[in-house]
């Protein structure tokens, strides 16, 4: 029997930006199929970790293997949903989708109609003209999560998709996210502030401690049922107990991140 | 300061009126004596009836459209081939960075030497002709459009310019997708200024010295002192420069829809 590897392991990788340290040695692995959450203090390295998992930042120290391979350069694997407007200000909400099944020499009719379907799913069927500066904060970002979806990685990376977004969009795009993660069975590495949406969408739940120097100090398995109602799981009462155990373990770290700013 | 926005109607009866106003004063001034002097003498200012009948009767007789289209080819001439260099150049060096470090203090030198003392010597290369007129369009119009496009591609948002590579974007793609448009959104920023800048070349040249063209018109005229015939071609080419604009605008707002607000850079 062949084990299969990981999708993404992240080994002993340190980060740094010039004599800042941010990320100190640090352990990931994300299974094919497996949906994990980084919950921690703002400015402890999450984006940064992504963007190693990304190849966008090589580590000071560590490596990089995506699917059994040694990561040099851009991860091609992957579909990254940047946590800052990413989209291209001069093409209009359908082109910006469309752009990512062009470049894969896609026809652009067929490119663009399987656009339109994209954007509908996202909710945006209406706004497939508009560009970027006429779309809201909350918009923009779901067309950046159509323009991801839509070349279909088999490994996502997602810095605080559902950021700007309304409590119900918010759960409604989750909603999205497992569904297509159900049917795909994509791996995930997802970023949010929000722990509830952490438990409710993911298996696993890692903490990172306040930077710098950050690491992950906690690992979490989530042991709700699948398939999940990003919405009903919350009433689980096996759902508050994470919560409890979690929040206690991220309370320390963010009073931490705050008391060192202060 | 901004108080209520105007109307248009409103707004354009305010401009009428300011040139009615300098037309009037200029009129009184010149015709009508006041305590026996003319305070805007003839011989100095012409008049505004003059000058009329004589912009006129240069469109009557048909003289003034030769001037205009050579004037106008020049400007031409002058805008694409000072575009296409410094698009060319503008890309070369911001994609190059030892290329721009190396001829940085050249070009800043070029950059800072006046135009005007090129004229002759262009004249001296390419003749009485039009084409040391675009010359010396072309010197003007490049640095404007080579700035502009090395600040558009060194500008790119590193966090678009990420995800395009993410999205599987090669290098030529990435020029198409990325670095082009945004060069180009530079670049039509400061259309109005280029394409003003082709004009005075090509104006200033013709002034300098030619056979043909608004500025040979005025040129002209001046050496006879004939007043009226220097407010006659100035008022043409500020008409000219005008439809120019209003051409350019046209233009720029087709290509620049996506920005949230077109113009401003430059
Ligand atoms: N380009 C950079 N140069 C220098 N320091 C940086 C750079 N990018 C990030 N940092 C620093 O690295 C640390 C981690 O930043 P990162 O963006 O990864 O945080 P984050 O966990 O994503 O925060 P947030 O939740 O607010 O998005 C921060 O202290 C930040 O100031
Ligand atoms: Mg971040």
């Amino acid at each position: 029997m062949t084990v299969t590897p990981p999708a993404v392991a992240l080994d002993g990788i340190s980060i740094a930006y010039g004599d800042f340290v941010a990320v100190a040695p640090t352990m990931l692995h994300v299974a094919e199929g497996e949906f994990v959450a980084i919950v921690g203090p703002t400015g402890c390295g999450k984006s940064t970790l992504l963007n190693a998992a990304a190849g966008l930042l090589a580590p000071a120290a560590g490596t990089v293997t995506i699917r059994g391979r040694r990561l040099a350069g851009l991860n091609g694997e992957a579909g990254y949903l940047f946590q800052q407007d990413a989209l291209m200000p001069w093409k209009t909400a359908l082109d910006n989708v469309a752009i990512g099944l062009e470049v894969a020499d896609v026809p652009r009719a067929e490119a663009l109609a399987r656009a339109r379907d994209w954007l509908a799913r996202v909710g945006l069927a209406a706004f497939a003209d508009r560009y970027p500066h006429q779309l809201s904060g909350g918009q923009r970002k779901r067309v950046g999560l159509a323009q991801v979806l839509i070349r279909n990685p088999k490994i996502l990376l997602m810095d605080e998709p559902f950021g700007p977004l309304d409590a119900q969009t918010r759960l409604i795009m989750g909603g999205l996210l497992l569904d297509l993660w159900a049917a795909e069975r994509k791996a995930v590495l997802f970023v949010t502030h929000d722990l509830e949406e952490a438990i409710a969408l993911a298996d696993r739940v890692v903490i990172m401690s306040s930077g710098p120097s950050a690491t992950i100090i906690g690992d979490h398995a989530i042991d709700l049922p699948r398939p999940r109602d990003a919405m009903d799981v919350r009433l689980d009462a096996r759902f508050h107990e994470l919560h409890h155990e979690i929040w206690g373990q991220l309370r320390g770290e963010v009073l931490k991140a705050y008391g060192s700013a202060a | 300061m901004s108080g209520a926005p105007i109307s248009r109607p409103k707004l354009l009866a305010l401009q009428v009126l300011v040139a009615a106003a300098i037309i009037g004063i200029w009129h009184i001034g010149s015709t009508v004596p006041i305590f026996g002097v003319h305070f805007l003498p003839k011989f100095f200012f012409s008049t505004p009836g003059d000058v009329a009948a004589r912009v006129v009767k240069l469109f009557a007789t048909g003289t003034i459209w030769k001037h205009l289209w050579i004037t106008l080819s020049e400007t031409i001439l002058a805008f694409v081939i000072g575009s296409v260099g410094g698009v060319l150049f503008g890309f070369w060096f911001a994609r190059r960075p030892l290329v721009a470090a190396v001829f940085d203090p050249y070009v800043k030198m070029a950059n800072a030497l006046p135009r005007v003392v090129l004229a002759p010597i262009f004249m001296l290369w390419l003749g009485l002709g039009i084409w040391s007129k675009v010359a010396l369009g072309v010197t003007l119009v490049f640095f404007i459009v080579f700035f502009n496009v090395y600040q558009g591609v060194k500008e790119v948002s590193p966090v678009v310019l990420a995800n395009a590579r993410m999205l599987g974007m090669n290098e030529r793609r990435l020029f198409r997708h990325v670095y082009w448009p945004s060069a180009l959104s530079w670049m039509f920023s400061s259309l109005h200024t280029s394409v003003g800048f082709a004009l005075v070349g090509a104006v200033v040249g013709e002034y300098l010295g030619s056979a043909a063209g608004l500025g040979y018109l005025i040129h002209e005229a001046e050496g006879v002192f004939d007043v009226t015939g220097v407010f006659a071609g100035m008022v043409i080419l500020a008409a000219f420069v005008l439809l120019v604009d209003a051409a350019v605008t046209r233009i720029e707002r087709r290509l620049l829809v996506w920005r949230p607000e077109a113009g401003g850079r430059g």
